[in-house]
């Protein structure tokens, strides 16, 4: 499959290894991906508190460039991206006349949104483009006996018309269980896996989101995970990076090693520790990295 | 149809915790939770407490969770979520709030909040002869927030409630917008003001969990995200909260994209940024971890510019 790639603003800097993980995976399970190198953030929900036109218009501005490359489906590796770029998108093929309206702007730069753009996520197009049991086959070093927590992140989870889980995508809320499970690895299930990582309130009121961090890694830890996985950089910013701080608020050392989806296929595809850049974490995902048996480069 | 129902069960006077029990009710096609939890009550046992009233999505009293999600036990229906959710159903009372009885809860919390926000008319100046005059539309607005029945099924699933019961939470917040946003009222600064203080619009972690939970479609944090906007209108920029935004504007705004470093700086400002980021800015050395220090702008950053201007950010 070919699609127009939009890697979010996070995936190469906040958390940089996620960038080159998921292309080499993507390499590696056959997704062809064309970087659409002229794209805008999204506004990751915070600049519609400001704007919601703006974001509207950024966000057809970029499914344009992916229509000008001739391209129909626009993938992400952020959940957050994925959530703007999907309401964005459904508001603006509901109504027509609105579309319209913010063609105009974007004519200035001789653009156009036809209204024809999919958008996606590489944890959906592994479901349903790649297909399960494709990737089963190419597991070489499965996740056996590795116990692993899914969290997913509000913006791939609601709301569900947006998402088109009500329709016919309703089991996309279980699609990392069916990716850990695809691996040889076990998904446990904890209350936390469908909640919110609290990053989008750690500027303004850090407390909450520090209990919201070691909440949710406690309670995979209770549960015997050896690692939480996430399609979401900015919960793998606030889960990894602010760990330590949630652990000392706490009281309580946490040590659970956050991963990003693509790192967690990566490894049962035969790449090393340094190829899925697992060393560069803040938590040290040491345990997970013996216990999978990962080459170190 | 034969329906199995998993109850959380917990009597103050004999219970030293809560604990499911299961039920089977037989119930037709058209069966909700509630009915199969009344068929409980009135055939098995008559001690499981709950509250109902309308029976039809009106009164607002029944809500509870149903497979973990916060909703209104009459508006759910029994076959559909056999269908999509499996055969056994899951009832508890609602999150966030102390269990009085079985399915009911103390609703003290919901309603201090509710009257926190000042939920009523407060027009200024001479008082018309006949009544107020206002738009359509302008009513159109508020029309959604005030579908709210007060179920308080938003505030069971709220999770910063989970982790600060001191936040506003969504019903109260979409309640303020109602008022803040109604043009009869005199008082929209004071208010506003009131309601971007701490434990306020700002302290919502836009999880969307409120959406999906409201049974009239509120869409309560939409409604915060309302109430955020008016205030930053109407010059209330000092607060973290705005300071963010409009430092995440100027950065897109700059180059295109998002530059996380400088979102930092100007958000806490430069010297709080320096002391609480320090620490992580050394993890992040040793582990070859920063992010480009330079941050680059795309070749058409001036096209995203030109957006901005013309939409007036
Ligand atoms: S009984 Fe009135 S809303 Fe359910």
């Amino acid at each position: 499959m070919r699609y127009a790639f939009w890697p979010g603003c996070v995936s190469r800097a906040g958390t940089p290894e996620l960038y080159p993980a998921a292309t080499a995976v993507a390499e590696k399970i056959g997704m062809e991906l064309i970087e659409l190198e002229q794209a805008s953030c999204t506004g990751a929900g915070v600049l519609g508190e400001r704007n919601e036109e703006l974001v509207d218009t950024l966000n057809a501005r970029n499914f344009a460039l992916a229509e000008q490359m001739g391209l129909d489906t626009l993938l992400t590796i952020c959940s957050t991206c994925q959530g703007v770029m999907s309401s964005v998108n459904y508001k603006l093929r509901e109504k027509p006349d609105y579309l319209a309206k913010i063609n105009e702007s974007l004519a200035e730069e001789g653009l156009e949104y036809k209204g024809t753009v999919r958008v996606t996520h590489m944890m959906w197009a592994v479901v349903e483009e790649l297909g399960l049991s494709n990737l089963k086959e190419m597991v070489v070093r499965p996740l056996n006996g590795l116990k692993i927590a899914p969290f997913y992140g509000c913006y791939i989870l609601r709301p569900r018309y947006v998402l088109g889980m009500n329709e016919e995508h309703a089991h996309r809320d279980q699609y990392l269980e069916y990716i850990i499970e695809a691996l040889g690895g076990e998904p446990i299930d904890y209350e936390g896996k469908l909640r919110c990582c609290g990053f989008p309130i750690m500027t303004i009121n850090e407390a909450n989101g520090l209990k919201m961090v070691s909440n949710h890694t406690l309670e995979a830890k209770d549960m015997g995970a050896h690692a939480l996985v996430t399609p979401c950089p900015l919960c793998h910013l606030n889960l990894d990076e602010f760990q330590p701080k949630a652990a000392k608020s706490a009281g309580k050392p946490i040590n659970m090693p956050v991963l990003h989806l693509p790192q967690m296929i990566g490894t049962a595809l035969g790449f090393s520790v340094r190829d899925m850049g697992l060393q560069r974490h803040i938590v040290s995902t040491e345990p997970f990295i013996e216990l999978s048996g990962m080459p170190r480069r | 149809m034969d329906v199995t129902l998993k109850v959380k069960r917990f009597d103050p006077e004999t219970d030293e915790a809560a604990h499911f029990e299961e039920y089977q009710v037989d119930l037709p096609e058209y069966g909700a939770v509630l009915d199969g939890l009344l068929a409980i009550r009135d055939e098995q046992d008559g001690s499981l407490s709950m509250r109902c009233s309308c029976r039809s999505a009106i009164c607002g009293s029944c809500a509870m969770k149903i497979n973990g999600k916060s909703r209104l036990a009459c508006k759910t229906m029994v076959s559909q979520l056999k269908e999509l959710e499996g055969d056994v159903i899951s009832v508890e009372p609602m999150g966030n709030q102390p269990v009085i009885k079985d399915l009911v809860v103390n609703m003290d919390m919901f309603w201090d909040k509710v009257n926190a926000v000042q939920p009523y008319l407060r027009p200024e100046g001479p008082v018309p002869e006949k009544e107020y005059l206002v738009s359509n539309e302008s009513m159109m607005e508020l029309a959604v927030a005030m579908n709210c029945i007060m179920c308080g099924a938003c505030v069971s699933d709220c999770t910063v409630l989970e982790v600060d019961k001191s936040f506003l939470g969504p019903a109260a917040l979409a309640k303020a917008f109602r008022f803040a946003g109604d043009p009869r009222d005199g008082h929209k600064e004071e208010r506003l003001q009131l309601y971007t203080e701490p434990n306020g619009v700002w302290d919502c972690t836009r999880c969307f969990m409120c959406v999906s939970a409201c049974p009239k479609d509120v869409a309560p944090m939409e409604r915060i995200m309302d109430v955020r906007a008016m205030a930053m209108e109407a010059g209330l920029v000092n607060t973290r909260g705005a300071r963010h935004v409009d430092a995440f504007a100027s950065s897109v705004k700059h180059s295109g994209r998002l530059n996380e470093l400088n979102l930092a700086l100007k958000t806490f400002g430069f010297i709080r940024a320096g002391i609480d980021l320090a620490p992580m800015g050394i993890r992040r050395l040793f582990k070859r971890r920063l992010p480009p220090l330079m941050h680059k702008k795309i070749a058409t950053a001036k096209n995203i510019a030109r957006l901005f201007d013309k939409l007036g950010v």
